[in-house]
């Protein structure tokens, strides 16, 4: 279990060391994020004043276009150097592969949010410190989900044709409960009355996808990369 | 011509039929609707009948149009497979 | 045991036939009239759609683990009647909603929302088998898997959401008139099923033997 832990670690290093030194995917990412809250913005905002939970709706919207991004972008370079070949064929087992991946999306992600996130709540008057634990939480629960299943997909559409509409077209309809939870919880608490409980049932049920479809992938991602 | 694993796939077929249809009957126990008394009459704003008849209509031709379909690409494919043995016994 | 599917079809075509003398005698529901009478075939189709996911995802999660060919058949076949009689839900659904609540569609509706979120899932399910390139029916069978997962989260997350919302039906127990005629069409579509998914599974058996030919004639 800890060599799986470990050799995960050694390859998400990895990721990152050459995410650092070039940043595309981390500057692209997060300006494209940036890019969908001004397009959504002009949707949502009626007469100078923003839809009701339009905030919240605008934030995952981001999330979820620039991990798919995200997603496509670093499997692509995976593929053009041949890597992810050398990758399963290295004596760790499939699942630190699949956990490596995930973690370095994982930060990737979470350092775009952790900008994203506050945008927002200056762009549309958002109360980001009424609960800011609750908050963080939601966002990184919702984070996993829709990495651990888009993870799993776009390293096994890698060597499939139309890979990059076909990553969408298959991951958007699986993470729709990570949606509903996220954008319903993160509206219960910028709501004018707001609603923590609620917020925490959407928490609670979102760590409940997490766990159980990021167990499905790593017990998934053998049987499919064994090709 | 293929044919799939006979008896167990018809028995699977059969066992998942008929839990389905078991299940479906307890669930809808408690779901449901009032019948009309008769004598009552109700207010008409929206007329019913096209919708009722393009929906069964919609459900008839669906169904029908993918059995066509279906009898149509197994015909084709029966007869290229029965090209391509007689090609591949011509040769041997 | 060839000549089951003919014989299922035969049998569902006596049982559709019979359907709509039984529909139009049964007596209509107090508030919602005549339209309401979409849901002895709305209902049915609904069921068999479910039907239909569950199988899919059997028989991948088998190809994922055996890789036997007939179990990816099965999948295809599966999935492509689950779009089919998901079709059908979503189209008969809106059009008993237009009159019952005066909405073409509402986000409310657990179960219509979780249709098409279904529905999206296979059809994606066949497109990644028809542009995927080779070696998708692997990759079919992971998002068979996950499409089949993911019906319980469906439903709660969007139950959930809905509890927010005001009630859009209110529904209360069915007389056995009416039953009998909901149970008649749940086992003609079930027996239709049955027929169309061995039908389809010959099929996918029979076009994955000609490319096999094929190769062997270039050979």
């Amino acid at each position: 279990m800890t060599s799986v832990l470990r050799a995960a670690w050694l390859i998400a290093r990895k990721d990152l060391r050459v995410e650092a030194r070039n940043r595309e995917i981390a500057y692209t990412t997060l300006f494209f994020a940036m890019a969908c809250v001004l397009v959504f913005a002009f949707a949502f905002v009626v007469e100078g004043q923003p839809l009701a939970d339009a905030a919240a709706g605008i934030l995952w919207v981001a999330v979820t276009f620039s991990g798919t991004l995200a997603l496509g972008r670093a499997f692509e370079r995976e593929r053009q150097s041949e890597t992810l070949r050398a990758l399963l064929l290295a004596p760790v087992e499939r699942a630190a592969v699949y956990l490596g991946k995930l973690f370095s999306l994982l930060v990737l992600m979470i350092g775009v949010e952790t900008i994203t996130v506050p945008v927002i709540g200056v762009l549309f008057g958002a109360p980001l410190w009424r609960a800011p634990w609750l908050l963080a939480s939601l966002v990184a629960a919702g984070t996993i989900g829709f990495a651990g299943v888009g993870t799993l997909f776009a390293a096994m559409l890698v060597r499939a044709q139309s890979r990059d509409v076909l990553l969408p077209v298959l991951l958007y309809p699986i993470v729709v409960p990570v949606i509903i939870a996220g954008v319903r919880g993160t509206a219960a608490i910028f709501a004018a009355e707001p609603d923590f409980a609620v917020a925490q049932s959407w928490l609670a049920m979102l760590i409940f996808f997490d766990a159980v479809f990021v167990t499905l992938a790593l017990w998934v991602f053998g049987p499919v990369m064994s090709e | 011509m293929v044919r799939l694993r006979g008896p167990l796939v018809a028995w699977a077929l059969t066992l998942v039929l008929l839990a389905v249809s078991t299940v479906t009957m307890i669930a809808f126990q408690d779901k449901g609707f009032v019948p009309v008394k008769p004598g009552e009459t109700g207010q008409e704003t929206l007329p019913a009948t096209p919708l009722v008849f393009v929906a069964y209509a919609f459900v008839w031709v669906a169904l029908l149009g993918y059995v066509v379909l279906l009898w149509r690409r197994l015909g084709r494919v029966e007869r290229e497979l029965d090209q391509v043995r007689a090609k591949l016994q011509g040769r041997t | 045991m060839k000549q089951l599917p003919p014989l299922l079809l035969v049998i569902a075509a006596l049982m559709f036939m019979r359907a709509p003398f039984l529909i139009d005698a049964v007596r209509y529901e107090s508030t919602m009239g005549l339209v309401q009478k979409i849901f002895y075939f709305h209902v049915p189709a609904a069921i068999t759609t479910f039907t239909s996911v569950f199988v899919c995802g059997i028989a991948s999660v088998i190809y994922l683990v055996r890789r036997t060919r007939t179990a990816d058949h099965v999948a295809v076949a599966a999935a492509e009647l689950a779009v089919l009689f998901g079709a059908i839900v979503l189209v008969t659904g809106p059009l008993w909603a237009r009159k019952a609540w005066g909405v073409w569609w509402t986000w409310g509706d657990a179960r219509l929302v979780m249709t098409f979120v279904m529905w999206m899932v296979f059809v994606a399910y066949l497109l990644l088998r028809r542009f995927g390139g080779p070696g998708s029916e692997v990759l079919a069978a992971v998002a068979g898997i996950f499409g089949t997962v993911l019906v319980p989260f469906v439903y709660w997350s969007v139950n959930y959401w809905r509890t927010v919302h005001p009630q859009t039906t209110v529904i209360k127990t069915l007389p056995p008139d009416m039953s009998y005629v909901l149970s008649w069409c749940i086992y003609t579509f079930l027996v239709l099923y049955a027929a169309l998914l061995m039908i389809r599974t010959r099929l996918e058996a029979g076009r994955a033997t000609l490319d096999d030919a094929f190769l062997a004639l270039e050979d």
